[in-house]
């Protein structure tokens, strides 16, 4: 069943055309606007494991490999639309236009972090495949207020094996909602790999069972993952219903850096095959090869992208201290009595106003 | 009967009809979806069936079936879509066709349901209403008679509600429909047609977190909701005829409690009897006797008994009037008090 989901690819591993259906539509705006988003999310996830190694962030989940599906897919989607990420897909967040400060306040244990404003994203999924059905409701919504918004939902290889990923695909495909559902395979669930995980091949098939297409992309080919999500928000908008995607790619660290991959796997064979599979890698030959790599351009890029960061950095570091009253005030609108007692009895107990 | 003052409040001038419970539910339904489009049904058989208790009869027709949504048999899929749908900008009312059934959606309710405003400081919420029947005594099969509002009252971030009456059933599930955040709406199956109340047309609030005196009485406080409420009227009618009057509250909120209205009750019997169809351990009980401990301790007289279903699963329906608590149980524990 597999060979009917053969993988999509633009750009190959040598970063060369192999199919140029698409090619009139891959400006040098479009591959440097790729390229930028792709080293600002690699140098963002390098930072933020490193300010996690020195005590200033609390436990972070990496993505680096992951970039191409990030970036593709995050750039494929409008305003308007919705956006239900998991805790791994800050990368398409920040290139989505979710603020850096909010995402590193986040991965510091503050709730701020979850304040996007003016964009539709949702807190990320910290059980797993539970957004499904949360992107199907809000896709709903949309279709049911007549516009032409649509959600994307992301979620792991691990995810497919959860009652949720089902309920979710179901009911979009059941009421025609207009969902992309994102899968990043990037062949772990923490440590248990996919061979363990599911007994197909792929899990593009896994779109038979819905009645929806289902298409497996390069997860490491930023084009193909950009166009090909652009295509199925394009179903969605029309009225066609839910695409699933599993975007084939590669976590080259660790689950979190809680996790130690070396348990279950040869990272030295992961660093072996960077080369190969590295996202960021495969578009620097892919712009070297088509006259786009511009040396300077990079270096500036880098050096904006790093600006950014540290400031991004000092803001989270000069956040505010933590409200006490937040830890009551949010559970409801009006406080019922019991969270009015406590919070009244706790903020006295430690003197607060 | 007493009307606690305060309490209900009408809306508009409004004549009445002779409803029974699920009438009542339906009625509610029916009014508040004339009233907004945002307003939506989910629910397994709710739509063409008119749900397997008739609670959504004639409601697909009136609206339609964008509004009045049979669902796939799916309950993660009706709460989990039910955020979704809830989160941006519609009002979904989720059927779960038991109470018992509902298992499959905790972790939609436990995790997402009742944490999006407190995880979103506020920039989302879930206004979700969640109907469900429970509770045991009409011989269903095994797994539909479960009374498991304790799961939810420890859950912090969503209210509880449970009607004993038609008239408390329209008034607290439309204040549960307007209410911003979640709602689990508890309907005792068991009182679903026991009985016919006259029941305001249109809109009126009852105001969830206020419970009810059902009787009035001097010398034991007896407490109960749902389905144990007419059990504990019977009750308290045959300790009256040995001279033990009974101050019956119907709590009609499980979370939140009110606590002026037992506080008040128990200050002034010194005696008190929880009564409740779930287990006992863990069981709502030992909250209410936790009120009773902070507000009223220095003025009782004797031990508070609890009346409640066993430390079991509740059993094939062979043996569920023996699980159930009857009034003859609740009878003992009101002159055990008394007597103390």
């Amino acid at each position: 069943m597999g060979n009917l989901y053969p993988i999509k690819q633009i750009v190959d591993e040598e970063g060369k055309f192999v199919d140029t259906t698409m090619k009139s539509l891959i400006s040098k705006e479009l591959v440097e606007q790729f390229y930028y988003h792709m080293l600002r999310i690699r140098t963002f996830d390098r930072k933020a494991k490193n300010l996690q190694r020195q005590g200033r962030l609390g436990t972070y989940a990496l993505f680096e490999g992951q970039e191409a599906a990030q970036v593709g897919s995050a750039l494929s989607f409008g305003e308007s639309d919705w956006v239900f990420p998991t805790y791994r897909d800050h990368g398409a967040l920040l290139t989505y236009g979710a603020d850096m400060v909010r995402v590193l306040l986040y991965w510091n244990g503050r709730v701020e972090g979850n304040v996007h404003h003016g964009k539709n994203i949702f807190p990320p999924a910290v059980p797993i495949a539970t957004q499904l059905p949360h992107a199907a409701g809000a896709a709903w919504a949309e279709k049911r207020k007549g516009t032409k918004n649509a959600a994307i939902s992301y979620f792991g290889d691990g995810a497919t094996s959860e009652g949720d990923f089902h309920e979710g695909l179901n009911f979009a495909s059941v009421f025609k909602l207009p969902v992309v559902f994102f899968n990043q395979n990037n062949g772990y669930a923490i440590s248990v790999p996919i061979e363990k995980q599911m007994n197909s091949e792929t899990i593009a098939q896994k779109s038979v069972a819905y009645g929806i297409p289902g298409v497996r992309v390069d997860g490491n080919d930023v084009f193909a993952v950009y166009f090909e999500t652009l295509k199925a928000f394009e179903r969605a908008r029309n009225g066609e219903g839910p695409t699933l995607i599993e975007a084939v790619t590669q976590r080259f660290g660790a689950h979190t850096t809680a996790d130690d991959p070396t348990k279950y796997r040869d990272q030295d064979v992961v660093e072996e095959n960077r080369d190969k599979v590295d996202p960021l890698l495969r578009l620097e030959r892919f712009m070297k090869g088509n006259g786009y790599w511009d040396r300077e351009w990079v270096q500036n890029s880098l050096a904006t992208i790093e600006a950014e960061i540290e400031e991004a950095v000092t803001q989270m570091e000069a956040f505010p201290e933590p409200d006490v009253a937040d830890l009551f005030d949010h559970v409801f609108e009006t406080l019922p009595w019991p969270i009015a007692e406590q919070k009244e009895s706790y903020l006295q107990s430690i003197g607060g106003d | 009967m007493v009307q606690v003052e305060g309490v209900e409040k009408r809306i508009s001038p409004q004549t009445t009809q002779s409803l029974t419970m699920v009438q009542a539910v339906t009625d509610a339904l029916g009014t508040m979806l004339e009233q907004d489009e945002r307003i939506m049904i989910l629910g397994e058989d709710i739509g063409k069936n008119g749900g397997v208790f008739r609670a959504t009869e004639g409601l697909q027709t009136r609206f339609g079936e964008e509004r009045i949504v049979d669902t796939p048999l799916s309950e993660a899929g009706i709460i989990g879509s039910s955020v979704g749908l809830a989160v941006n900008g519609m009002i979904p009312i989720a059927e779960i066709q038991f109470l018992g059934f509902i298992y499959p959606a905790f972790e939609q309710i436990a995790t997402h349901a009742t944490r999006i405003r407190m995880r979103t400081m506020g920039n989302y919420s879930v206004p979700l209403v969640i109907r469900a029947p429970y509770g045991a005594g009409v011989r269903a099969p095994e797994v539909h008679s479960d009374s498991s509002e304790a799961f939810f009252t420890h859950m912090p971030g969503i209210k509880v509600v449970c009607p004993a009456s038609p008239y408390d059933a329209k008034g607290l599930l439309i204040s549960a429909i307007k209410d911003p955040d979640p709602v689990l709406f508890l309907e005792p199956m068991r009182l679903y047609r026991a009985f016919r109340e006259d029941v305001p047309t249109g809109v009126y609030d009852i105001e969830i977190g206020k419970g009810k005196k059902v009787v009035e009485g001097e010398d034991v406080t007896v407490i109960a909701w749902g389905a144990m409420v007419p059990v504990v009227k019977e009750a308290a009618e045959k300790a009256k005829a040995n001279g033990i009057y009974c101050d019956v509250i119907d709590l009609r909120t499980l979370f939140p409690l009110d606590k002026e209205i037992i506080a008040e009750s128990v200050q002034k019997t010194g005696r008190a009897v929880i009564v409740h169809e779930a287990h006992e351990t863990s069981g709502l009980g030992n909250d209410i006797l936790s009120i009773i401990n902070n507000t009223s301790f220095l003025y009782l007289k004797a031990p508070v008994e609890k009346v409640t279903g066993f430390d079991v699963p509740v059993p094939f329906f062979a043996l569920e009037d023996h699980y159930l608590p009857t009034a003859k149980r609740v009878v003992t524990a009101i002159e055990k008090v008394h007597s103390f």
